[in-house]
């Protein structure tokens, strides 16, 4: 493979927006000037276009009605109206909150910044493999517990939680349940009525939609306080003319995804499972972050002894291969990565981390290509550094 | 995010490697904040004869150290223990802000192991 051809393997940070996504908006552009608010017809056929899109992101996630998904400008908004609002609205019924230790920072700081309120918020311990504690959840909920939010899958480490067995823990002590599911919508199917979710979090990027759209459902009949208080748009929840465009193209870009799941995820995980075993099989002292098969489709995390993922990655780009590392030095902080050290990790067994998340276009020849050069990478790197045992530098 | 010269030695870092009956010795950093390095150095007529790293960490760790380890090569011992961090990051061309702190530290290994040197002159090593 030359130079030329670059393989894009960092699906979590960034999609590009798949083509049919784009031009789903074409049929609408010139006569889309409306206001969705507006009564004339330009309006309510902006209306209507915004409605439709409201449908397939409900479809998506198996919503009992349309009328249940609030379109925000991205997960991270989702995440900070669902815990802020539900808290600030709540807050008669109790001051507690439980999350994660592995959240995205889109859920920790708001219930950090929440504590600063006066609200108790319990971060749960993970397993080595990420799985939230349940044993502590249980003990932990009161009746002052209000909500608990928690991920569906979490992006770096691909572990998928069992969202089942948590809602029922919660919703037998009448707390709300959260999920923040932006890193799995797409990839899984995510069904809110079987998993008895009552809040989601929904991105629009994490499958191929545009970025700075995102949806959040909220099930019939949870009250929450709005964070953008206006003209009364999404039924008084956010207000603020629509996006339309960015929603209409989500709209269509949650329609593919579910369309097109089940035989995609397939194919990823095979592609996962061959860049797992070729990654990690002819290194020594090399690892899988997070679980082996209860992870997403396109994840595959793993972690290399001796050696810091930076320059992993250098060396990677270098010959043409875009991945991602939860190591210190990509980060404006200089810690690692939160999740990497909740699920166990000391920093230099965190800072060695790497991540491949892949996507439709990724092919097998692509993998092959990545597990073909990675040993060199490794035995160049460990050659460099004096952290290196001497019986592997022959 | 880093200039040419930073990826060029990160790519052919020079005088990698170490010295097994070296004069001197110096490692900063450790493993737990993601960089360290370790410099080796020879020592004739009070000039650093020889020189050599290792290093554990991000591209910018990497390259400092092959950087200073060519700056100091050649020179007296009064000339290296001048050599500073600001030089290094000077001589490639410029670190990220972020990198200017955590990973520039060869100049401090070059001087750990100048210190070495110094501390142990004159006894059989």
């Amino acid at each position: 493979m030359s130079r030329a051809k670059r393989i894009y393997m960092d699906h979590a940070a960034g999609r590009p927006v798949d083509a049919r996504v784009i031009e789903a908006m074409s049929p609408y552009v010139g006569s889309l000037c409306g206001n969705p608010s507006s009564i004339h017809s330009f309006g309510q056929e902006a209306r209507q276009a915004l409605e439709e899109a409201r449908t397939k992101v409900a479809e998506l996630i198996n919503a009992e009605s349309k009328e249940v998904i609030f379109f925000t400008s991205g997960a991270t908004e989702s995440n900070n109206m669902a815990i802020k609002g539900v808290a600030r609205r709540n807050q008669h019924q109790g001051r507690h909150i439980i999350t994660s230790s592995i959240e995205h920072m889109s859920v920790l700081n708001p219930c950090k910044f929440l504590m600063t309120k006066g609200f108790r918020v319990t971060f749960l311990p993970v397993d080595q493999y990420g799985f939230v504690n349940l044993t502590s959840l249980e003990k932990e909920l009161t009746s002052e517990t209000i909500l608990v939010s928690t991920m569906y899958a979490n992006g770096e480490i691909g572990t998928i939680q069992p969202i089942k067995e948590i809602s029922r823990i919660v919703h037998r002590k009448k707390a709300y349940l959260h999920v923040d599911a932006a890193a799995a919508n797409g990839q899984v199917p995510i069904d809110v009525n079987d998993e008895d979710i009552d809040l989601l979090t929904i991105s629009s990027n994490d499958m191929y939609g545009p970025k700075g759209v995102g949806a959040l459902y909220i099930k019939k009949g949870i009250r929450l306080e709005p964070l953008i208080h206006g003209g009364g748009q999404e039924r008084g929840l956010r207000s603020g003319t629509e996006n339309l465009l960015g929603i209409v193209r989500f709209g269509k870009a949650a329609e593919t995804a579910k369309k097109e799941m089940p035989i995609e995820s397939e194919r990823l995980k095979k592609l996962r499972d061959k860049l797992i075993k070729g990654l990690l099989d002819p290194v020594p002292h090399s690892f899988l972050n997070g679980h082996p098969s209860k992870r997403l489709p396109n994840n595959a995390a793993v972690r290399y002894s001796f050696i810091e993922g930076e320059s992993i990655l250098l060396d990677l780009d270098m010959k043409g291969v875009a991945a991602s590392s939860g190591s210190a030095c990509t980060a404006k902080t200089l810690e690692p990565s939160h999740v990497l050290r909740a699920i166990g990790l000391k920093h230099e067994e965190a800072h060695g981390s790497l991540l491949f998340t892949l996507g439709r276009q990724n092919t097998e020849e692509e993998v092959d290509y990545v597990i073909r050069i990675m040993p060199d990478i490794v035995k160049r790197l460990r050659g460099m550094s004096p952290l290196t045992p001497k019986e592997l530098m022959e | 995010m880093y200039s040419e010269k930073v990826m060029e030695h990160f790519r052919n870092p020079r005088n990698m490697g170490e010295i097994p009956d070296a004069h001197g010795v110096g490692t900063v950093g450790n493993p737990v904040c993601g960089d360290m390095m370790t410099v080796y150095i020879k020592v004739k007529d009070n000039r650093i004869d020889d020189i050599r790293f290792k290093t554990f960490g991000c591209g910018a760790a990497i390259a400092t150290s092959s950087m200073v380890t060519e700056l100091a090569k050649g020179k007296t011992l009064e000339e290296a223990k001048k050599i500073g961090r600001s030089d290094v990051a000077d001589s490639l061309g410029g670190l990220p802000k972020v990198k200017m702190h955590c990973s520039n530290l060869a100049a401090d290994a070059l001087h750990a192991a100048i210190e070495d040197y110094e501390k142990h002159k004159g006894t059989k090593r």
